[in-house]
């Protein structure tokens, strides 16, 4: 493990080498000016990539409908509001391989035909702006940004920075888009999706900060590289963010379709009790999956990996959660407003050992509604942890009688 | 011409107009830049904003309320925000939260009279392998433990000032 600083005094962390590290600078870039426009597509479909964040659309069938897309202003917008709990892996690539990222930008940019890129980078990660627009000036200078891009002509694409303001809604993409706009981070209903009315109505792709680098790392070294890598229905690399309790936290690069128990005995984290894959709005895996693999056909997941040890209290872990979703909620419809403050109390009911197992049902039935009738992602997956840990950990959170270790409020 | 503290706050935020133009997308970075000035954007603000950007001052208090970073409320020169997130929480943020309280003499959500700090709570700042962890305005501590806490609040003291911000981190590390 090596712990660098980014030169202001804060600590980053990576674990062993990241394939960003051995990429040559902007050989993608160069790679794709050469290439026609339908090439570069075709190149990234290829590969098979799907987006790093989390939800899992395929990469190249983005960018086509965007390409397709007939107007004269375009977008690439690199989703920076990293916001997911227990994920930092944006923070370190942003942090050491920020080139790479601008990169991948600017070929998406040439490949739907778009002459401006923003990062929405979340407001937490403010120290990290001035970095950023550092290597954004040194790019500018050597003609990777700006007009005529490598002298390839008429391809003009510069970037800007937007910050977030300290709102997690803001990393779903019409939610983020609403922001850039100067509007409440609300989700918009889809369709019509952002890569035909996207920013002001333009199209737009967002896209997760691991997805553009990728890109770069692609038109680099080939399609066929890429995938070749992972499983058929998930190609690739993965970075993995991985705290919690385990010896060697930190980032990790793992081929898709590495199964759990690999994962723990890598970062040293066997003997978990369950691991936390997905963030709060992913799921709770007790250690009689730890055989799942992490893959979009199996458990997706944008790369939040949390450890719990054999001493955790799992109802004290869906408190946390579900906390955080009551906060974070945009208040815009009502199963995720009000939902996500009934399983809160729920959970807090069953803290006391005050919960039915009628209750219990009720609250597992309401769950299933946020999941069906909430409006965005946020809404759908906040039930999840909830859900995971009542399934598989019954017996731990029902008929409490000992307050000192149930609640820690 | 005697100028007054309006007069000043509306030239202001002419001046970003300039900067980010009049449109509405601009609303945001104007209102970002108001309130790491004066860590706040009062009702007088939203009203010139909004007659800058020609839109109803309620579309600016209902943004000014959306996000947690900006504030009608006035905020202290630092403000800590701790996380209270899982990864954070199971390493300890309890007790960081605790020894913030007693050193500085507020709760969760309060500033400090003399108008220095600011207290709350954060979700998720993405140092999870490295927590717990705090911000102090844009700069991150991190593995804080109960007794550095007084050394950090020590170095926003001794920084106190037009140009604390800058010099916060060079008096810590």
């Amino acid at each position: 493990m090596t712990t660098t600083t980014n030169g202001r005094g804060v600590q980053t962390t990576t674990t062993g080498h990241l394939t960003f590290g051995t990429v040559k600078p902007n050989s993608g870039l160069q790679n794709a000016i050469k290439k026609s426009r339908a090439d570069i597509i075709g190149e990234i479909s290829a590969s098979g990539m799907k987006g790093r964040g989390g939800a899992g659309f395929p990469t190249g069938v983005k960018w086509n409908l965007a390409a397709a897309a007939q107007d004269e202003h375009k977008y690439v917008v690199c989703n920076a509001d990293e916001g997911e709990p227990g994920t930092f892996k944006d923070r370190v690539i942003l942090s050491e391989y920020a080139d790479l990222v601008f990169e991948g930008m600017t070929i998406a940019g040439l490949a739907i035909g778009a002459t401006t890129g923003i990062v929405y980078l979340r407001g937490e990660y403010s120290y990290l702006r001035p970095l950023l627009e550092a290597v954004l000036e040194r790019r500018r200078g050597q003609n990777l940004l700006g007009e005529n891009v490598l002298g390839r002509d008429g391809f003009t694409f510069d970037i800007t920075i937007r910050m977030g303001s300290g709102a997690y809604v803001c990393g779903e993409e019409t939610a983020l888009i609403e922001s850039l706009e100067g509007y409440r981070g609300e989700p918009r209903n889809r369709p019509p999706f952002p890569v035909d009315t996207g920013y002001l109505g333009h199209p737009t792709i967002v896209h997760n900060v691991e997805t553009l680098a990728w890109g770069a790392c692609i038109l680099s070294k080939g399609a066929a590289w890429f995938k070749g890598i992972g499983t058929d229905k998930s190609t690739g690399l993965k970075l993995f963010s991985v705290s919690g309790d385990c010896e060697r936290p930190g980032v990790y690069e793992f081929p898709m379709g590495i199964s759990i128990a690999e994962l723990l005995r890598e970062v040293g984290g066997e003997g978990a009790k369950a691991v936390q894959v997905g963030g709060a709005s992913g799921h709770c895996v007790p250690a009689k999956e730890f055989a799942r693999t992490l893959a979009f056909e199996d458990i997706p997941t944008g790369g939040s990996i949390i450890v719990f040890g054999p001493h955790r209290d799992m109802l004290a872990i869906a408190h946390n959660f579900l906390e955080f979703f009551v906060d974070e909620s945009c208040g815009q419809c009502t199963p995720c407003r009000a939902g996500t403050v009934k399983l809160l109390e729920g959970v807090e009911l069953l803290r006391d050992g005050d919960c039915s197992m009628q209750y219990l049902r009720e609250l597992c039935s309401l769950s299933e509604t946020m999941q069906l009738a909430s409006k965005c992602g946020l809404g759908q997956s906040s039930p999840n942890a909830f859900l995971s840990i009542v399934k598989h950990f019954q017996d731990e959170i029902m008929g409490r009688t000992d307050l000192a270790t149930a609640g820690k409020e | 011409m005697l100028q007054t503290e309006q007069d000043r706050l509306r030239d202001e935020i002419q001046r970003w107009g300039m900067v980010y133009g009049k449109e509405r997308s601009a609303l945001i970075p104007i209102l970002q830049e108001i309130q790491r000035v004066h860590s706040r954007i009062s009702d007088f603000a939203m009203q010139v904003i909004a007659d800058m950007l020609d839109i109803h001052p309620v579309e600016v208090y209902g943004v000014v309320s959306f996000y947690s970073f900006l504030d009608w409320k006035p905020k202290g020169r630092f403000v800590i925000r701790l996380c209270r997130t899982i990864s954070c929480d199971m390493q300890g943020k309890d007790r960081l939260a605790r020894q913030l309280e007693n050193d500085l003499g507020i709760t969760f959500g309060e500033t400090t009279p003399d108008g220095r700090f600011t207290l709350e709570w954060a979700n998720c700042i993405g140092m999870c392998d490295q927590g717990p962890a705090l911000l102090v305005n844009d700069h991150v501590f991190t593995r804080v433990t109960p007794d550095r806490i007084h050394d950090i609040l020590e170095g926003c003291r001794k920084v106190f000032g037009v140009h604390a911000a800058q010099t916060l981190q060079e008096q810590l590390v």
